[in-house]
C-alpha cells in the first residue's frame, strides 16, 4: 500500500529515502555497527587488561577516553560495549520477532479458542511492569546474558504478537485469500506463502523501534549488576564503574554516558525515520 | 455502562489470577529449588532442609499454589524468609516513597509535555514545531537513570544545590523536598516527550473538527481556541496514556532509585534480587502487577465515563 499520495508535495530533502532526522540516526547507527563488528581491530587495547598503575588516568594521547579504575582503556570498552549492546539488541529483537510471527499468525488464522487463550496471554504479559517482571526473571534464572535475552524476549513477544494477530485477522477477509482458499489451498500453505510475506512489513518497522528500549534495559540492568556480568564491558557496567568513583574522577561517568546518549538517539531516529518513509500508520502505537 | 465496568474488572481479575499463575510456575521451571539456589552452594542439607519447611516448599505442589492464592486473596504476600518480616509489610513501608516520586515525574512531565504539545500546535508546520518534535523523541530516547547520573553530577557534585542520594531526613518534609527534586526530574524527563507528542497529534485531530471551525469563525483567537476548546477534547486519550506511564514510571523509578540510593520499591526488588529473595520479588512484582492494573483498569472506566464511543466497541 502507498501513502504517497496523502504526503504533500515534495521537497528537495524527502527524495531522500529518509527525511533528515532519519538519515543522521542511520549514520549513527553505521557508526555503532561498524564499531561492534570490527570492535577486536578498532580498539587500541585489551578492553579486559587490567593495569592499576595506570588506574584513573584522565584521557590523554595514549587513552583517548582515560583508563578505569582498574588501569584498563576506556575507549577500548566503550567499543566493546557496543558489540555487547548490539548483540544483546540483535539476537533478542530476532528471536522475540520470529515467535511473535508464530504465534501472531496462529492467533489470528487458528481456532478462536486459540486466539482467545493467546490473546488472554499476551494481556497478561503485557500487564507486567516490564522492568521489575525483567528482575523477577533475573532472580530465577541468575543475572548473566542468556537472562538478559530470555527476559527481553518474554517482554516483546506480546506486542509483537499482538500486531502480527490484527494484521493476519484483517488480511484473512481479503480477497485474494478467499481466492486461494477456494481454489483449495490448505491453511499452511496460505499461512506461509500469503499471510506472511504480507504481514512482517510492519513488525519489521515496529522491531527497529524497539531496538534502542532493549539497548537501554540491557545497560540499565548491567548498571545494576543484574545484567552483563563483568569483566564483560557493556555500557550500563562502565557508567556504573564511572558512577562509584563519580567524585575522584568524573570524567570517566560524563564519557560513558555519551555513547549510550548517542546509540539510542541514533536507532530512535533511524526508526523514525523508516516508520515515516514506510509506514505512518503505525504513528499511533501504543507505548510500552 | 454497568456491564462494559464488570467486564472490563472481570477481565483485570483474569489477567491478574494468570500473572499469578505465571509468576508461580516460572520457579518450578528453573532446575534447583528457591532454598538451595539463596543459600548458596556452601550450605548444609540441614539448613536447606529448614528453609524448605519455612518457605512452605516440602508440601505439594498443589497445597503450594492454593496456599499462595489463598493468602495473597488475603493479603498476605508470604515472609521475607531473611528478616522474618511480612513481604506486604515492607512493600508498605517504601510504596509511598515510590508512588510520590512517580506522581511527581509524571505532574512535572505532563505540565511540560501539554505546554510543549500545545505550543507545536500553535507552530504547527514551522521550523519551531520541527525543533520541538526532534527534542521530544531525543527526551523519549534519553535513558533516564544517565540523566539522573548526569544529573547528580552537575546538581549535586558541581553546584552542590541538591543533594545527591537519599530520601531526605526522616521527619523533615523540607529535606525530603529536596531529595525529591533531582529523581524526579530524571524519571519524569522522558516522558515531557511523550506526552508532547501525544498532545499534538491529538490536538491536530481535534483541530479539524466542527466546533473548532465554528469557534474560528466566530473570530476567537488562536491560541484561546488551542488551550480553551482543543485542549479539552484533546485531553481524553491522554488520559489513557497517562494511566500506562504512571505504571511503567512506577517501574522504571527501579533504575532512578537505585543511582540516588533512595529508599522505595526500586531498592527494596534490587536488594532482593541480589539475594534472590524469592518471596520479596515475587512479592513485590505481584503488588505492582495488582496496583498498575487497578490504576488502568480506572482510567478506562473513566474515559468510557467520559466518551461514550467507548462503551460500544469493549476492546479488551
Amino acid at each position: 500500500m502507498s501513502f504517497a499520495a496523502d504526503r504533500p508535495s515534495p521537497r528537495r530533502w524527502q527524495r531522500l529515502p529518509l527525511n533528515p532526522m532519519g538519515m543522521f540516526g542511520l549514520v549513527l547507527v553505521l557508526i555503532f555497527v561498524a564499531m561492534a563488528l570490527f570492535a577486536p581491530v578498532l580498539a587500541p587495547y585489551d578492553p579486559v587488561k587490567i593495569n592499576v598503575v595506570a588506574k584513573f588516568q584522565p584521557p590523554s594521547l595514549a587513552h583517548w577516553a582515560g583508563t578505569d579504575q582498574l588501569g584498563r582503556d576506556l575507549l577500548s570498552r566503550i567499543i566493546h560495549g557496543a558489540r555487547t549492546a548490539l548483540f544483546i539488541a540483535m539476537t533478542s529483537v530476532g528471536l522475540a520477532g520470529a515467535i511473535g510471527i508464530l504465534l501472531g499468525l496462529i492467533a489470528g488464522y487458528g481456532p478462536r479458542w486459540l486466539d482467545g487463550l493467546l490473546v488472554l496471554l499476551f494481556d497478561s504479559l503485557s500487564s507486567l511492569p516490564m522492568i521489575l517482571f525483567a528482575l523477577a526473571v533475573i532472580t530465577v534464572m541468575g543475572p548473566g546474558t542468556a537472562t538478559l535475552i530470555v527476559v527481553v524476549v518474554l517482554i516483546s513477544i506480546p506486542g509483537y504478537a499482538r500486531l502480527i494477530r490484527a494484521e493476519t485477522l484483517r488480511l484473512a477477509q481479503a480477497d485474494f485469500i478467499l481466492a486461494e482458499r477456494t481454489m483449495g489451498a490448505g491453511p499452511v500453505r496460505i499461512l506461509l506463502r500469503h499471510l506472511l510475506p504480507n504481514v512482517v512489513g510492519p513488525l519489521l518497522i515496529v522491531l527497529s523501534m524497539d531496538i534502542p528500549v532493549i539497548i537501554m534495559l540491557e545497560a540499565g540492568l548491567s548498571y545494576l549488576n543484574l545484567g552483563v556480568r563483568p569483566p564483560t564491558p557493556s555500557w550500563g557496567n562502565i557508567l556504573q564503574d564511572g558512577y562509584t568513583s563519580l567524585r575522584s574522577a568524573p570524567s570517566m561517568v560524563i564519557i560513558a554516558g555519551v555513547p549510550l546518549v548517542l546509540a539510542t538517539l541514533g536507532f530512535t531516529f533511524l526508526g523514525e525515520g523508516l516508520r515515516d518513509a514506510l509506514d505512518p500508520r503505525l504513528a499511533v502505537r501504543g507505548l510500552r | 455502562m454497568l456491564s462494559y465496568a464488570i467486564k472490563r474488572i472481570g477481565l483485570a481479575v483474569i489477567i491478574l489470577i494468570t500473572v499469578m499463575l505465571a509468576m508461580y510456575a516460572m520457579v518450578f521451571l528453573v532446575p534447583g529449588d528457591p532454598a538451595s539456589l539463596a543459600l548458596g552452594p556452601r550450605a548444609t542439607p540441614e539448613l536447606k532442609e529448614m528453609l524448605r519447611e519455612r518457605m512452605g516448599l516440602d508440601q505439594p505442589v498443589v497445597v503450594q499454589i492454593w496456599n499462595f492464592f489463598r493468602n495473597a486473596a488475603m493479603g498476605d504476600l508470604g515472609y521475607d524468609v531473611w528478616s522474618r518480616r511480612p513481604v506486604l509489610e515492607q512493600i508498605w513501608e517504601v510504596f509511598p516513597s515510590t508512588l510520590v516520586l512517580g506522581a511527581l515525574a509524571l505532574g512535572w512531565a505532563v505540565t511540560a509535555g501539554v505546554l510543549l504539545g500545545c505550543a507545536a500546535v500553535v507552530w504547527r508546520d514551522t521550523v519551531a514545531d520541527r525543533l520541538l518534535g526532534l527534542l521530544s523523541v531525543s527526551l523519549i530516547s534519553i535513558p533516564a537513570f544517565v540523566v539522573a547520573i548526569y544529573a547528580i553530577l552537575i546538581f549535586a557534585v558541581w553546584l552542590r544545590w541538591l543533594p545527591a542520594i537519599g530520601g531526605g531526613e526522616a521527619g523533615d518534609l523540607g529535606s525530603q523536598a529536596r531529595a525529591l527534586i533531582l529523581p524526579a526530574f530524571a524519571l519524569g524527563i522522558g516522558w515531557v516527550g511523550y506526552v508532547a507528542r501525544l498532545v499534538r497529534a491529538s490536538m491536530l485531530e481535534v483541530m479539524g473538527q466542527n466546533h473548532i471551525r465554528t469557534a474560528r469563525a466566530f473570530g476567537l483567537p488562536e491560541r484561546r481556541i488551542v488551550f480553551g476548546h482543543a485542549l479539552r477534547v484533546a485531553i481524553i486519550p491522554t488520559i489513557a496514556i497517562l494511566a500506562v506511564g504512571f505504571g511503567s514510571i512506577l517501574s522504571s523509578a527501579v533504575f532512578v532509585e537505585t543511582v540516588f540510593a533512595r529508599p522505595g520499591i526500586g531498592t527494596l526488588i534490587t536488594g532482593a534480587v541480589e539475594k534472590r529473595n524469592y518471596p520479596v520479588v515475587m512479592g513485590t512484582v505481584l503488588f505492582m502487577t495488582a496496583f498498575y492494573l487497578c490504576v488502568v483498569t480506572a482510567a478506562d472506566l473513566l474515559i468510557a465515563r467520559l466518551d461514550p464511543r467507548v462503551r460500544d466497541v469493549f476492546r479488551g
